[in-house]
């Protein structure tokens, strides 16, 4: 043998973590569907509840469709966001992934990615089902767009903001307060970008809230990478 | 803690003094706006406070990246600081705001943008401290509470860009009018000197208060210290 054996092991690549992270929450979540079946039904209860508290009506309903998807979306999503993170805080298991030698921020966008997925799973279920109830056709290819581009930049936000809400002793009802008022403008954004594609708008009415969309998303996937290590940092 | 400095005293007694001037030239100086009334004045201490509230969270921001850089608790203090003494201008332009729109737009409130804006800001900032109050351990606190000024301070202008798809009807003052601004009005010599000075008070209130408030961080620190000190 000529070559020096090397005791350490390979750092695994930036994109390997990354997917080993969001591999394991998703394996975890099929096996036990916590997160999941507790964001779907929830978000089914909202759909309900708006029923009862904007009688929608069809007049209405061609209104506030996109604002009542958006609202459901966002609550869920904070249900996901809290509770991925508390799994991880409530059994040592973020101390766990933190001593795993490979990047930080790894960890956040293997996190993010399978928030984004629980997010995305659940939303594809409620269109249909939204559709279904109140009788509106929701398929419609640039709707799919901006729902990706609106969950992306939620939970780029709320990803960050849960790791930091669940170091706090108000930990439970923390992190709806840190996120709704810096994400409105994601949800501004995507509400009007909806609507304007439900109505069948023409595009150059739509391209304004669509590039905040994406303004949005790349100023805060960014940020979110660059402050990430302070968040966990011990 | 050393006495207090006597620079510091000077600038207590200067923004006093700043304050009742600008009370004054406010009040009393200042013509009545032929339009609005006497409502109108509450405008040189809107802006005032405006102005230093908008650019102090600016420089909390400011200060919490340095406070990522160096990791010394100093910049921490002086954020804190400068979000708290901002929250509570920002808050006192809104009421003003709010007092002037009853009988101008015929409403307290109304969701325009710069509006919706300043709730939104004021809200992040209420979720800052709440934040920073649920953090025990100091430097997480301070960690956080930087992170969460840099992300609200990029927020709030993406906001105000987002409502900006709405029109607006607040007036502008200073630069290029909208036509659909209601209560827009020119401003006479006299006018221009309340407002400027107005705007000058007010920024000198606000370094003497972020000079006392620093001060008090300080204090906060060193009791939180002894705190831990006696406990182990």
């Amino acid at each position: 043998m000529t070559t020096a054996i090397n005791h350490q092991p390979p750092r695994p690549s930036f994109l390997k973590a990354t997917f080993a992270v969001t591999w394991k929450d998703l394996t975890a979540e099929f096996r036990s569907h916590e997160l999941f079946s507790a964001m779907l039904v929830f978000s089914l209860l909202v759909i309900l509840i708006f029923n009862f508290a904007l009688e929608l009506d069809i007049t209405t309903r061609q209104s506030v469709t996109a604002g009542v998807l958006w609202v459901t979306f966002a609550f869920a999503g904070t249900l996901g966001l809290n509770r991925s993170m508390a799994v991880e805080k409530d059994r040592g298991c973020l101390d766990g992934l933190l001593l795993a030698p490979v990047d930080r921020s790894a960890i956040y966008f293997g996190k993010a990615i399978s928030n984004l997925v629980f997010m995305l799973i659940v939303e594809v279920i409620v269109l249909p089902v939204y559709s279904f109830l109140y009788n509106v056709n929701l398929f419609n290819p640039g709707l799919f767009l901006v729902i990706l581009l609106g969950s992306i930049g939620y939970i780029a936000v709320g990803t960050l903001l849960a790791s930091m809400a669940i170091q706090a002793r108000t930990r439970d009802v923390l992190l709806p307060i840190l996120l709704f008022p810096v994400a409105v403008p994601v949800l501004i954004a995507a509400v009007k970008a909806s609507e304007g594609f439900l109505a069948g708008s023409d595009f150059s009415t739509i391209y304004a809230p669509f590039s905040l969309l994406i303004g949005y998303d790349v100023i805060f996937i960014a940020v979110a990478y660059m402050v990430f290590d302070y968040v966990v940092a011990e | 803690m050393q006495s207090k400095p006597l620079t510091l005293k000077i600038l207590d007694i200067a923004s006093v003094l700043a304050l009742a001037i600008a009370t004054y030239l406010a009040l009393i100086y200042a013509p009545e706006e032929a339009m609005m009334g006497q409502v109108q004045r509450v405008f040189y201490f809107h802006i005032g406070t405006a102005w230093t509230g908008l650019l102090g969270f600016l420089f909390a921001a400011g200060l919490g990246i340095t406070y990522l850089v160096k990791q010394d608790i100093k910049w921490d203090i002086a954020e804190v600081a400068a979000v708290e003494i901002s929250a509570v201008f920002f808050f006192i332009t809104i009421v003003l705001g709010s007092i002037w729109a009853r009988p101008i737009w015929n409403t307290w409130w109304t969701w325009d943008p710069r509006l919706t804006t300043a709730a939104i800001t004021e809200l992040i900032y209420v979720a800052y401290f709440m934040l920073r109050e649920g953090i025990e351990d100091p430097d997480r606190r301070a960690r956080f509470g930087a992170v969460y000024t840099l992300i609200g301070g990029l927020s709030a202008p993406i906001t105000f860009l987002s409502i900006r798809l709405f029109r607006t009807i607040h007036p502008v003052v200073i630069g290029s009018g909208d036509p659909n601004a209601t209560g827009t009005f020119a401003m006479t010599p006299r006018m221009e000197v309340a407002f400027f000075f107005g705007l000058f008070a007010f920024t000198v209130i606000f370094i003497d208060l972020f000079w006392n408030r620093i001060r008090m961080g300080q204090l906060a620190a060193k009791v939180e210290q002894m705190k831990l000190n006696l406990m182990h």
